[in-house]
C-alpha cells in the first residue's frame, strides 16, 4: 500500500485530500453548502428555524435540531437502497450530536432547524465531510453558533498513523477515527474509533485528526468569506 | 454620534476582542473573550461589542413595523406570515373594536387571504407568538404596490443613516416605499418607470449592502447628480 511514506492515492501521511467548498448553492434552502472532499461529493441544506411537525416534538423553551444523512443510490459502486439504512440513521444521529454543542437555539422556542445532507458520491470519511458542509450551511442560514464545527478523520494504516483516511485505506487499514472539533473553543464534539490502537497511538491519532480539523477550518473560513465578503479583503 | 471603531468581517467562532466590554447582539462571552455567533461585521462602540449579521431570519421585536400577509383566520383572529419562524396574530377586536362579535362580524370582509398589511408588533416574548396591531397612524391594509423581499439584516442599510438612503430613492423616483423590519418592502408609484427604478434600487441595496459608498452608487444608478442634494439628503 505504501512505500517511503507515500500512500495509495499519492498523498503523504499527514496530507489531506483536496477539498473544495461552496456556500449558498441551493436557492430554496435557508442555508446550503456543497463540499468535494477528495472523491466525496456532498450537498447540505438547512431549513429553518421553522414550525415543528409533528407538533409534539417541539420544545417550548428552545429550538430543536434535526438531521438527516442520506446516501444517494448512485453514490457507491453497487446501487444502494434509498431507504435509510441502520448506518445512515446512526450517522444522522452522530452528526446531529456533533452540531448540537455549536448551535445556539434558545432564541427560537417551538421551532426546528432541519439539516439535510445528501451524499452524491462517497469515498470514505463522508461523515466528516458532511459535518464540514453542514456547519458552514448553518452559518449561511444565519443560525447563531458558538463556533464552526470542523471535522476530519485520522487512522492507522500499515502500522502508521495517517491523516484523512480514504475508502481504500479504511477497508484495508487497522483503525479509523473521525473527529469533529470546534477550533476556536478547542473542544471536540465528535470522536469515534473503529479499530484497535495502543494508548500512545491513540494520542497521536487524535492529535493528527485535530490538526486536520484546523486545516479544514481554514478552508471553511475562506469559503464563507468568499460568499459574504467577496474574497474577504479588508 | 457614537464612536465606532474597529470594524471587521467575522464568522461564527471568531474572537472579536478580549477585555471588559459589554456583549450585545450576535456575540457571546466566553471567559474574557467576546466571540461572534454569526457571519457579519463586528463593531466596538461605547464599551459594547456587536455583530451586524449578513444572514439570518427575522426575529420579532416589540414595536417593530412589519409587513405581513394574511394566511388565514379563525373566528377571533387573523394569522399573518411575517417572514419569520413565528406566525403573527391580529385579534379581530383590533379591527372591529371592543364590541366585536363572531356571530355578527365577518373577518373575511375586512382582510382576506393574501392581503398585505402594515402592522406593528404589539407584544412578543419567547412564550407566545407575536401579537400584531394596526391601531395606529399609517398602519393597515396595503391597497396597491409591489412586494419585494430583501434580507431582514439589510433593512437598516436600506433605510440608511436617518433615512438618507430611502429618501434618496423616494426623491429620485417619486415612489412611496414602505419598509417592514422583517425584510418585506412595498413599493408603489404612479409612474411605471419610477416603480421599476425604485425596485431596482431596493434590490441593489440588498445585494451590495455591506460594500462602501453604496449611497453614491445608488444615486448614479438612479441618475441623481452626485454632489447635488448632498447636504439635504446625507444628514
Amino acid at each position: 500500500m505504501n512505500e517511503n511514506g507515500i500512500r495509495c492515492d499519492g498523498r503523504k501521511i499527514d496530507q489531506l485530500r483536496n477539498i473544495s467548498l461552496k456556500v449558498g448553492v441551493l436557492k430554496n434552502a435557508d442555508g446550503s453548502a456543497y463540499i468535494e472532499f477528495g472523491k466525496n461529493k456532498i450537498l447540505a441544506g438547512i431549513f429553518g428555524p421553522r414550525d415543528v411537525h409533528p407538533k409534539h416534538m417541539a420544545d417550548s423553551d428552545k429550538g430543536i435540531l434535526r438531521c438527516r444523512y442520506h446516501m444517494s443510490p448512485f453514490s457507491v459502486t453497487e446501487r444502494k437502497n434509498p431507504a435509510p439504512s441502520r448506518r445512515e440513521i446512526e450517522i444522522s444521529k452522530v452528526i446531529k450530536e456533533a452540531l448540537q454543542p455549536a448551535v445556539i437555539l434558545k432564541d427560537f422556542p417551538r421551532t426546528v432547524v432541519d439539516v439535510f445532507i445528501e451524499v452524491l458520491q462517497a469515498d470514505g470519511g463522508s461523515r466528516c465531510a458532511a459535518l464540514d458542509a453542514a456547519s458552514i450551511a448553518l452559518a449561511d442560514a444565519g443560525i447563531p453558533m458558538r463556533d464552526m464545527v470542523s471535522a476530519c478523520a485520522a487512522g492507522k494504516v500499515a502500522d502508521q498513523i495517517v491523516l484523512d483516511v480514504n475508502d481504500e485505506e479504511d477497508k484495508e487499514g487497522q483503525a479509523d477515527m473521525p473527529v469533529a472539533y470546534m477550533p476556536n473553543l478547542g473542544k471536540v464534539t465528535l470522536m469515534q474509533l473503529d479499530g484497535i490502537l495502543t494508548p500512545s497511538e491513540y494520542k497521536k491519532c487524535l492529535e493528527t485528526a485535530i490538526g486536520g480539523c484546523k486545516q479544514v477550518y481554514e478552508i471553511q473560513r475562506k469559503a464563507l468569506m468568499e460568499k459574504y465578503f467577496e474574497n474577504g479583503s479588508q | 454620534m457614537m464612536e465606532v471603531t474597529k470594524r471587521r468581517y467575522v464568522i461564527p467562532g471568531d474572537v472579536i476582542t478580549t477585555g471588559p466590554l459589554r456583549p450585545e447582539q450576535n456575540v457571546y462571552q466566553d471567559g474574557d473573550r467576546i466571540i461572534s455567533t454569526s457571519v457579519g461585521i463586528s463593531e466596538i462602540y461605547d464599551n459594547a461589542v456587536r455583530v451586524i449579521p449578513l444572514s439570518g431570519m427575522y426575529i420579532p421585536k416589540n414595536n417593530d413595523l412589519v409587513i405581513g400577509k394574511v394566511i388565514g383566520h379563525s373566528s377571533l383572529s387573523w394569522e399573518f406570515e411575517i417572514n419569520s419562524c413565528f406566525v403573527g396574530f391580529l385579534p379581530a377586536q383590533d379591527v372591529f373594536g371592543r364590541d366585536y362579535s363572531p356571530t355578527k362580524d365577518e373577518l373575511k370582509a375586512r382582510l382576506d387571504k393574501g392581503d398585505l398589511v402594515v402592522a406593528r408588533i404589539a407584544n412578543f416574548d419567547r412564550s407566545r407568538d407575536p401579537l400584531l396591531t394596526i391601531q395606529d397612524r399609517d398602519l393597515g391594509k396595503i391597497e396597491s404596490g409591489e412586494l419585494i423581499e430583501i434580507a431582514p439584516s439589510k433593512v437598516p442599510r436600506l433605510i440608511g443613516k436617518r433615512g438618507s438612503m430611502i429618501q434618496t430613492i423616494e426623491l429620485a423616483t417619486k415612489a412611496m416605499i414602505t419598509i417592514g423590519q422583517n425584510g418585506w418592502v412595498v413599493v408603489s408609484c404612479d409612474d411605471p418607470v419610477g416603480l421599476l427604478k425604485a425596485i431596482q434600487a431596493v434590490k441593489m441595496v440588498d445585494a451590495q449592502a455591506h460594500t462602501p459608498n453604496l449611497t453614491e452608487r445608488v444615486k448614479s444608478m438612479l441618475g441623481v447628480e452626485l454632489g447635488e442634494n448632498n447636504d439635504t439628503i446625507n444628514e
